[in-house]
């Protein structure tokens, strides 16, 4: 079986059958994929740095911003990536009982963070501080949104691999994906790291 | 399943340590900018330029405690993957503000 072409890469109901190189090959196709991401993300981030300052007579985000409410939501992201490195450390050990817990709280902080910023978006749109108010408004929503949206499929994607674990165990495709998931959550965090410090911090300062 | 594919990929698996020294490094990160902008005693250009360094810092801190990616052999299709992007976002980032800030000087 180890001997079948490249034709068994991607097919994802063999359990044991991969090429040894198969989930190095997934690997360095995802981390492609997350570069191609951050280009998506680098363009918000110069359309932000463009029209950041534009308020149109609306609110400024000095106004706007709860430093204290960004705070606990940075930790949040913070702490679920190094819980979700935990888990990757239990996987590695076969240990799928706390893959399982590990995952779990990753879970948890992530969903924390997604509503805390549903939250944040709600009032600001309830109090008229909506994208269609000023430029500043519009590129604010396009950049934070898009890294929410991509937090919450990353929600979605654990939801479905949390499963998988339950039900079929630490098998090697599974461990893949688990191994693809970790770096996406670490590369969300790494472009929170970009949004809490361009977007709110320097808006504040 | 051998661990050896998961270190050619240039993920390699972290211990307990370097995720806890990422952290604790990231913590500390994330409360320098936040104390300077909170407590607000830094004039403005200053507090600008601490968050943007703390920022970088804690981007490069995450690349190699969380992400595991450093200039060894297995990461350096990761790396040169990287790089290229890098470029690109710099000529996008750093094209768009030369133009638009150009722009912005001629109209006034």
């Amino acid at each position: 079986m180890m001997t079948t072409d490249a034709s068994t890469i991607g097919t994802a109901h063999n359990q044991e059958v991969e090429l040894p190189d198969t989930v190095g090959i997934q690997t360095l196709g995802f981390w492609i994929y997350l570069m191609s991401d951050l280009i998506i993300f680098s363009t918000l981030f110069a359309t932000f740095a463009v029209l950041g300052r534009n308020y149109a007579g609306g609110p400024t985000g000095k106004e706007l911003f709860e430093l204290p409410y960004l705070l606990v939501e940075t930790l949040f992201l913070l702490f679920s990536s190094v819980t979700y490195g935990l888990a990757m450390l239990a996987v590695h050990d076969g240990k799928k009982k706390w893959v399982l817990i590990g995952l779990a709280v990753t879970f948890l902080l992530g969903l924390g963070f997604v509503s805390m910023e549903i939250n944040e978006f709600h009032r600001m749109i309830a109090a008229g501080h909506g994208p269609d108010r000023s430029a500043f408004l519009s590129s604010f929503f396009t950049l934070v949104g898009t890294h929410g949206t991509h937090v919450t499929f990353g929600l979605i994607w654990m939801a479905v691999v949390i499963g998988q674990v339950a039900v079929k165990g630490l098998t090697s495709p599974v461990q893949s994906r688990l191994m693809r998931l970790s770096m996406f959550w670490h590369f969300l965090d790494i472009i929170w790291i970009g949004i809490f410090s361009i977007v709110y911090l320097m808006g504040v300062a | 399943m051998s661990q050896a594919p998961m270190d050619s990929s240039g993920v390699s698996r972290g211990s307990l340590k370097t995720y806890l020294t990422g952290f604790v490094l990231s913590l500390i990160l994330t409360a320098i900018p936040f104390a300077l902008v909170m407590s607000g005693t830094l004039p403005c250009s200053a507090a600008l330029a601490a968050i943007f360094s703390a920022g970088i810092v804690q981007i490069l801190v995450h690349l190699h405690y969380f992400l595991h990616l450093d200039t060894s052999s297995a990461a350096r299709w990761n790396l040169l993957a990287m790089m290229f992007t890098l470029l690109i976002l710099a000529l996008f980032v750093g094209g768009t503000l030369w133009i638009m800030y150009n722009l912005n000087y001629r109209m006034m």
